[in-house]
């Protein structure tokens, strides 16, 4: 393709240049056009932006009792835009402060346990012997193992010892959560170690590090992608459970921590429903763990043809040409306009 | 069997990682556990009960670490989980005894409900494509994502609270019926449990939909459906050879999906102050009593340890090709 820029010697005939590159770069801004990756992306973005300014946007101390004149949960109003708590904590501002925690939890634990799941799958993989029935052995186990009465167990005489701390949060989460991607991941790299281009490095005499690096790893990169978005969800969902139960410090603001207090004070037995209360924090945590999910999605049809024709609504598998009931025998293929056009052509 | 018999291996490894997990982490900790225990037990503590909180830690009594993790399990065999804190002097085994069939009864109903439901409707995604069923798949991977707890606590708002269908809250109307096998008590447990089963099948249904949905658009494709078709069977037999076989990663996906469900459970029991697991989990954190949360650890993880091993045989039952292998 590079050769074809219009300056190579071989290019008799002036073509026009804007094509190769304009079609590789339709191609590229063609992937989010699926309706969930951009719905997914744009949450994403929301949340990201939201950990990193939300403690400075929010109005007030999350911790200040800004009047001790009533004892009874404000709805919302224009001074506080979603309510306040039982001892008038402003329930915007705690949102605001909380989300960076809970979102940095979440992010660390994804990152390690994702980096733990490459490293033991492509590992136990690529070597196989005795260190494949170990690590196998040892991801086993922790799938089976419950992960949340585990981590129960562990905060509950960590909490006693340290401060709450995010990295550490993050990391305690990622030991629970490493093992689903790294069987997943094994599972791939055990049917790609044996291809020929593999082969042809260990003979060239490459290192085992490398070849898993350089050869193996771009392979597995949708997996890696899919078992790194599945922890973060996972990760969000450990740590606000966590904070719900006050297994972890209850004066450390997450989305997790709001929760606890709202059901701790009963606000939604109340005969009033206090929902300003228990909703914007788990609406956040649900948004953000959707985001993640649609992604998943995207990946998920990106990677398997036959889901992307079945992510489509009637209308637009008639658009496609597709019928909308099922023809046995038939994958149907959805093609992105470029392809279908060089098809035409 | 070969399958099972690795499977069974692995969940007795599980096992003493779980002991060993929980024998090591009270030792790990600054003080001595004795000590930590006398400083939690509320009410009187007297001699006898110091000497058998040495016994059952196996401190003071010259026994080398490897000594007293033997020690550990021998308590263990025998049933004997230690002292509960927050219940003195109540064993911890006696608590989680009164608590147990609640969750067991809640946890397994909700499921099988949450996994037939969510199996059938999976089917009938994969089968009429772009149907509404389709449409709802994100505002059902919201239920996925949110918190249990979280569903749970709208629920309540809704449908206890708002709407007065059902009762907020505990297994059953403690104010006037005791416990029995009488009409008024079992309705009266039935209307307590709706709610709570509720929540567990909306948090969990999306996960089979979905699973079920992508695996039977796989198997649709296999040649043994397209002939079943052109033989002219009808649909709903096509249907349920392609099912049958898109089932099997339901089944074995089952044994990572129950620990995540009995954790929702237990969650949900809290927001409903039902009486199960999860609701004496909560008094075991609120009073730092860790004998029972490790009780309740151990518990958990041999129940969850059991249903795998069900759902093994399930699956070997479905799929002859398990059994050939050995």
């Amino acid at each position: 393709m590079s050769a074809i820029t219009g300056t190579g010697p071989l290019i008799v005939e002036p073509i026009e240049p804007i094509i190769p590159s304009g079609r590789r770069r339709t191609r590229m801004l063609q992937l989010p056009k699926s309706a969930k990756i951009r719905v997914g992306l744009a949450l994403a973005l929301f949340f990201t932006l939201l950990a990193i300014l939300g403690p400075y946007l929010a109005p007030f101390d999350p911790n200040a009792s800004l009047t001790t004149t009533t004892g009874i949960p404000q709805a919302p109003s224009i001074h506080h835009l979603l309510g306040t708590t039982q001892v008038q904590q402003d329930v915007l501002s705690q949102l605001l402060a909380g989300g960076r925690s809970t979102i940095l939890v979440a992010l660390i634990a994804g990152i390690v346990a994702t980096a733990l799941a490459v490293l033991f799958g492509v590992a136990a993989g690529y070597y196989g012997g005795w260190l494949d029935d170990l690590l196998s052995m040892l991801a086993n186990i922790f799938l089976v193992l419950p992960a949340l009465p585990l981590l129960i167990v562990i905060f509950g005489f960590l909490s006693k010892s340290a401060a709450p701390n995010d990295l550490l949060i993050g990391l305690v989460i990622s030991i629970t959560g490493w093992a689903f991607g790294a069987r997943v991941l094994r599972a791939q790299t055990l049917s790609m170690r044996n291809r020929d281009y593999v082969t042809s490095a260990r003979i060239i005499g490459e290192r085992g590090w490398r070849i898993m690096m350089f050869e193996i790893l771009p392979n597995l990169v949708p997996i890696v992608a899919t078992s790194f978005l599945f922890t973060v969800i996972y990760g969000v969902g450990a740590y606000t459970a966590l904070s719900f139960l006050g297994v972890i410090s209850v004066s450390h603001w997450s989305w997790g921590t709001m929760l606890y207090w709202a059901q701790s004070a009963q606000a939604a037995q109340q005969v009033h429903v206090e929902w300003w209360w228990f909703l914007p924090p788990g609406l956040a945590v649900g948004l953000f763990g959707t985001a993640l999910a649609l992604l998943n999605f995207g990946i998920d049809e990106f990677i398997n043809p036959r889901l992307r024709a079945a992510g489509l609504s009637r209308r637009a598998l008639r658009r496609a040409g597709l019928p909308s009931r099922v023809q046995l025998g038939l994958t149907p293929v959805i093609r992105t306009r470029a392809q279908a056009e060089r098809r035409s052509a | 069997m070969r399958l099972i018999a690795r499977r069974i291996v692995l969940y007795l490894l599980t096992a003493i990682v779980a002991i060993t997990v929980n024998f090591f982490i009270p030792r790990l900790m600054p003080g001595n556990p004795v000590e930590v225990a006398i400083g939690h037990i509320e009410g009187q503590v007297t001699p006898a009960t110091i000497h058998a909180l040495d016994l059952q830690y196996g401190l003071n009594t010259k026994l080398s670490l490897i000594g007293q993790y033997f020690h550990y399990l021998d308590q263990l065999v025998h049933g004997n989980l230690g002292i509960s804190f927050s219940s003195y002097p109540a064993t911890v085994t006696s608590v989680i005894r009164s608590a147990l069939p609640w969750t067991l009864g809640l946890v397994g109903l909700a499921t099988i409900l949450s996994f037939v439901a969510g199996t059938l409707l999976g089917i009938v995604a994969a089968w009429r494509r772009g149907s509404w069923l389709d449409n709802l798949l994100p505002a059902m991977t919201f239920f996925q994502a949110a918190p249990y707890f979280f569903v749970a606590i709208l629920i309540v708002a809704v449908f206890a609270t708002k709407l007065g269908w059902f009762p907020q809250n505990s297994g059953y109307d403690t104010t006037t019926l005791n416990p029995g096998l009488n009409w008024p008590f079992l309705s009266s447990l039935l209307d307590h449990a709706v709610l709570p089963a509720l929540t567990i099948v909306v948090g969990s249904i999306a996960g089979w939909i979905i699973g079920m949905r992508n695996m039977m658009l796989t198997t649709m494709d296999e040649d043994y459906v397209l002939i079943a078709a052109a033989k002219g069977l009808s649909n709903r037999k096509v249907i349920g050879y392609a099912a049958r076989n898109a089932i099997l990663p339901s089944v074995s996906g089952f044994s990572l999906a129950i620990g995540f469900v009995v954790s929702g459970s237990l969650l949900t029991e809290i927001v409903f102050s039902y009486p199960g697991l999860g609701y004496i989990l909560l008094q075991a954190i609120g009073s730092e009593d860790y004998p029972l949360l490790q009780g309740i650890f151990l518990i958990i993880t041999f129940t969850v340890l059991a249903a795998n091993l069900i759902a093994d045989f399930t699956y070997s039952f479905l799929d002859p090709r398990t059994r050939q292998e050995a």
